[in-house]
């Protein structure tokens, strides 16, 4: 009999290494009640899930979704367009009004950083952050390592180099505190002007050349460039962007070695990957989206043992 | 405890005859052993493979959130459908029947069954919550709420297999 040491599941960073590892033993189990032919458990049965969404999500929405209906949970959606927000109404009345309904649980994903961590201070339910602005996004990070544990046997001792938009992304945060937790080797690769000033502070490498980090990483976990949240230019334009930090097939046979290639979606093809890498048989993009449910439902459980 | 396996597995034989349809289920975690036991002693009376499968019941259980902290899950491995099966439901020790009802449902993942069979080690009599009764027993016990009824075998690091009774404060 074991728990989780949270109560709330609102960064990699709160988590301890033995937290991790048992979502992980758990999530094991829910991967291979996914694969069954009758994919569904009662474990979840008499709790309601509320899926608050401020901001877009497919993925993520559609991943936890489906880990709460397998799981026999009642699911209530709630996304911010078409919603009192746009009357005026603030974060904690809205989140109160749909508890006032019985939610025992609530998923959120935020625009402002600590979102979910001002609700958990203020509310009894059971918060799981899904994603709060350029901070953390911790079921992401999770099944990223989930996968690389699945494909590479362990998380331990990889070199593991996250490329990309570092400074506008919560998955490249959340991610490096999962791999440092489980003992890989951490780099962040992209533009001088898309790394944050400090980040050689949390223990991870810093290189500006994509050749250069490539040839040291065995996972390269490709980021997106997140337009819709930078406010001034950062580089000159997409196609220069590509041309400097792009990884096509030409460059990865250059490397005389195999690399996972690895990405939290959605993909701008031509960009950051092109299409023959993404759908290359080094590629886990897929795998890393089933994994995700049997994260979510793990991590539901986990959390849920307490309500 | 040789003994008792033996004359379970002649039982079996007498029911479900050649094996042709029936199945072997375990379930996980402690009903493993005594079912890999019954599944070897069979084959080599009938000179084939016994299919064998286990099952983990923790998400099927009535008691979770009614306990302290979830219950870790085993892995289930069931290579075979159950589909018109009749299948052996195999565990260690028979006390409220709750687990088995969870095992029931676990099993429907699987397929509808012909029909179910239970068979346990140690049947704790007078003790059910709820309308289930095995079909093969190994030994009836009839004991004392507050204690609790161990079965282990030699496959789980012990130096030789043993049932005791104890009492619960002890363990």
């Amino acid at each position: 009999m074991q728990e989780l040491s949270v109560k709330h599941l609102l960064g990699i960073k709160d988590l301890k290494t033995e937290d991790i590892n048992l979502i992980f033993e758990t999530a094991d189990n829910f991967k291979e009640v996914i694969n069954r032919p009758i994919k569904k458990v009662p474990s979840l049965r008499d709790i309601t899930i509320a899926n608050v969404f401020f901001e877009n999500s497919t993925r993520t929405r559609l991943s936890f979704e489906i880990a709460e209906k397998r799981l026999s949970a009642d699911v209530v959606n709630f996304s911010s367009s078409g919603s009192s927000v746009k009357k005026g109404e603030t974060l904690l009345d809205t989140v109160n009004n749909i508890l006032a309904m019985k939610v025992d649980m609530v998923v959120m994903r935020h625009a402002s950083v600590g979102a979910p961590h001002f609700l958990a201070k203020h509310i009894d339910a059971k918060i799981i952050n899904a994603g709060d602005g350029t901070h953390e996004h911790p079921t992401q990070a999770l099944l990223d390592c989930f996968s690389i544990r699945e494909k590479l046997g362990s998380v331990q001792g990889k070199k593991v180099c996250i490329f990309g938009d570092i400074l506008h992304s919560r998955v490249a945060l959340s991610n490096i505190f999962a791999l440092k937790k489980l003992g890989a080797e951490v780099m962040v690769c992209g533009p001088a002007t898309l790394l944050p000033k400090h980040i050689a502070d949390l223990g991870v490498k810093v290189e500006l050349d994509l050749l250069k980090a490539l040839q040291w990483c065995d996972v390269a976990n490709v980021l997106r460039i997140q337009l819709e949240r930078q406010t001034i230019k950062y580089f000159p334009s997409l196609r220069e962007y590509s041309m400097y930090y792009g990884i096509n097939k030409q460059i990865l046979d250059s490397l005389n070695k195999e690399i996972v290639i690895m990405h939290p979606g959605p993909i701008n093809r031509g960009v950051e990957l092109s299409s023959d890498v993404a759908d290359s048989d080094h590629s886990i993009i897929l795998n890393q989206v089933e994994n995700g449910v049997a994260i979510r439902m793990a991590v539901l459980y986990l959390l849920a043992g307490r309500v | 405890m040789n003994i008792t396996i033996e004359r379970l597995c002649q039982q079996l034989i007498e029911v479900h005859g050649d094996f042709d349809h029936s199945v072997i289920l375990a379930i996980q975690p402690r009903g493993g052993s005594l079912a890999g036991r019954i599944a070897q002693k069979l084959s080599k009376y009938l000179k084939k493979e016994i299919p064998l499968g286990f099952l983990d019941v923790t998400f099927f259980r009535d008691d979770f959130r009614r306990k302290d902290a979830p219950l870790l899950a085993n892995a289930t491995k069931v290579p075979f459908l159950i589909e018109n099966k009749k299948v052996i439901l195999v565990d260690d020790v028979l006390y409220t029947g709750r687990t088995v009802r969870a095992a029931l449902d676990a099993m429907i993942a699987f397929g509808r069954p012909a029909c179910v069979d239970l068979c346990v080690m140690v049947d704790r009599k007078y003790t059910r919550d709820l309308p289930i009764q095995p079909d093969f027993i190994g030994k009836e016990v009839n004991c004392l709420e507050s204690e609790k009824v161990i079965v282990r075998f030699a496959e789980q690091g012990e130096k030789e297999d043993y049932i005791s009774l104890v009492s619960k404060n002890i363990s």
